[in-house]
């Protein structure tokens, strides 16, 4: 048989390399790249091609190419030139600068942490409630959904300026922590983060099969130990996966917070100030770092979850 | 027609049992209905049975004559229409809440992110017991059900056969005097029920514990009991209660003789009798 020959034969490198995970990513990467260089290229020429002729200066498509590429405010600037951009206010400034986006990132980070925990422990403790108590699955369960219908940009201006005017909150943002709407930020980012674990620990909690629960019966378990040994472990796998989606929405929530007020720190002020000025680059690097942020967070997640995962004896 | 238990004979047969072992188990008249959208479900209708300190009783019968139901009223895990139950004296309830039965079901249920050992502490960690003593037992239980060393594995580890004996380790652990079994080898092959047949003899034989035992083997029923309740469906209902004469020490060898094929004639001619093969 021909298949049995064909065993033996060492697999092409092509083929090797599109077996594991760094190939594909790889290939959709360069693929990406190609195609935002190419569109800097079209989405800054007619630009480029105006100033030559108001200049009446001779040009060739090399050199068009190459002046989109490198314009001081580009309509939709190269990779190169956000990753130039980065390089200066990442790693070029003092993080305790106003000019690093080091700084401007851990204003939001924080925001976005603190609302995340909130977030995850108010998902829980709703969860909790929703499976243990009849009335609240039926009372909570359809405002909690309707929240999440709610378009997050017609929230946030009112948390913050409602939040804005209670005195206690404006002086432990001024004062306690330093940072103008940390709270606000942060209740925002709650706002979004408590539902993906509502959701997915009340299914979660609800995993146990009956033969599950039953066992649990014949020992006359009390409702808390059937908690303890039985729904919270069976829920944790639904837990991560939550974690991870709310711990992305949590940058969103902080960074959406930002842009309403104005706010003179964080990615989202970055990103407004920006916009202001036509600066495209820095919104650009803005975002890519708030999305690099957020990237990295999810995987942290997913570290925590592997470790309990093996904690658990879950299959290898 | 009403075949009602013969109640009151001890088990004969069994070397050194008490002259007049006390009822573990007192079913008197008991009764189920399920409501469903389709109408009541008659699950058992004037049931009784009374399961004697150191009885192996198995419940067989085909599908939905109600033997799962009755195992399940007697732990307490359904609620009985009508009639009355008591295990020790006391009612099924309180009879639960004294943890004052071990149940072995269908599947193992043991809990994946448990290992063997944490599995089958389980319910001494819910009673409260101290962790050195947990452990004491766990290993004491696990080499009683063969499954030494296999403490510290998780079960997708162990083949299903062990994992149900992990279970029945687990229902042993707290030494409760009555084991409910409900259909324990159900989803083993042939060779392993055979042989965790003889284990669970052994055991019994060991232990002295009441068994209460459902299963739809005949095989399985005459080797293990020491008396076979045969159940018809539609209503759940006892047509039949046979007692068994053999030695508490006997082997898968006594399937080849006359009395062991005499008994599982009268269970399959009780299955007969009790059911119609045609609805």
């Amino acid at each position: 048989m021909t298949t049995e020959a064909a065993i033996p034969l060492r697999p092409s490198l092509f083929t090797r390399l599109m077996a594991g995970r760094a190939g594909p990513v790889a290939v959709v990467s360069l693929a990406i790249v190609v195609l935002w260089y190419l569109g800097a290229v079209y989405m800054n020429a007619p630009v480029q091609i105006d100033r030559y002729e108001r200049g009446k200066v001779e040009w060739t498509f090399g050199q068009l190419v190459a002046d989109t590429l490198e314009q001081d405010r580009p309509v939709l600037p190269a990779p190169h030139q956000i990753l130039v951009e980065m390089d200066k206010t990442i790693l070029g400034k003092k993080i305790t600068s106003r000019r690093s986006l080091v700084y401007h990132a851990w204003i939001t980070l924080s925001s976005a942490l603190a609302g995340f925990l909130t977030g995850a422990v108010l998902g829980i403790v709703l969860a909790v409630g929703i499976v243990h108590k009849r009335t609240l699955d039926k009372s909570l369960m359809p405002w909690i959904i309707a929240s999440q219908t709610i378009p997050i940009l017609a929230i946030a201006p009112m948390v913050v300026v409602v939040l804005g005017t209670i005195q206690p909150i404006t002086e432990f943002n001024d004062q306690v922590i330093g940072n103008s709407g940390f709270v606000q930020k942060a209740l925002v980012s709650t706002y979004l983060c408590f539902f993906p674990v509502t959701i997915g620990m009340v299914k979660g909690f609800r995993s146990p099969d009956i033969l599950s629960l039953d066992l649990m019966r014949t020992y006359s378990a009390s409702r808390w130990q059937t908690f303890r040994m039985l729904r919270w472990p069976a829920a944790l796998p639904f837990l991560f996966t939550s974690l991870k989606i709310s711990i992305a929405a949590s940058m969103v929530g902080a960074i959406v917070a930002e842009l309403p007020t104005g706010a003179q720190a964080g990615l989202g002020a970055r990103m407004l100030q920006g916009s202001y000025h036509g600066q495209m680059i820095n919104i650009w690097s803005a975002l890519l770092t708030a999305a690099l942020i957020s990237g990295m967070l999810v995987a942290l997640v997913g570290v925590f979850e592997k470790f309990t995962t093996r904690l658990m004896g879950g299959r290898p | 027609m009403e075949a009602k238990a013969e109640t009151e004979t001890p088990v004969t047969g069994a070397k050194g049992a008490d002259a007049a072992p006390r009822t573990v188990v007192d079913i008197d008249k008991l009764s189920l209905t399920f409501r469903t959208a389709d109408g009541p479900v008659h699950a058992l209708s004037e049931v009784d049975l009374k399961v004697a300190h150191g009885d192996f009783v198995s419940l067989i019968g085909p599908s939905g004559c109600g033997k799962t139901t009755l195992l399940r009223t007697i732990a307490d895990l359904e609620q009985p229409t009508g009639g009355s139950i008591n295990v020790n004296g006391i009612s099924a309830h309180q009879a639960r809440l004294d943890r004052s039965y071990g149940y072995v079901f269908q599947a193992a249920a043991l809990y994946p992110w448990r290992n063997i050992e944490r599995n089958v502490t389980l319910p001494l960690e819910i009673m409260g017991v101290p962790k050195a003593e947990r452990r004491q037992r766990a290993k004491d239980y696990l080499e009683l059900v063969n499954l030494s060393g296999f403490e510290k594995k998780f079960p997708w580890q162990l083949s299903g056969g062990m994992q149900q004996r992990a279970s029945i380790a687990r229902a042993l652990c707290f030494d409760p005097e009555l084991l409910l079994m409900d259909e324990p080898f159900g989803a083993l092959d042939e060779i392993v029920r055979d042989h965790l047949n003889e284990q669970l003899l052994q055991l019994w034989d060991k232990t002295r514990k009441t068994v209460v035992f459902v299963t739809h083997s005949i095989p399985e029923a005459v080797f293990l009991s020491s008396r076979i309740v045969v159940m018809s469906p539609r209503p759940g209902r006892i047509t039949d209660v046979i007692e068994t004469n053999f030695p508490r020490d006997r082997t898968l060898d006594i399937r080849e003789t006359p009395e062991f094929l005499e008994v599982a004639h009268r269970v399959r001619e009780g299955l007969r009798a009790g059911h119609s093969y045609d609805d």
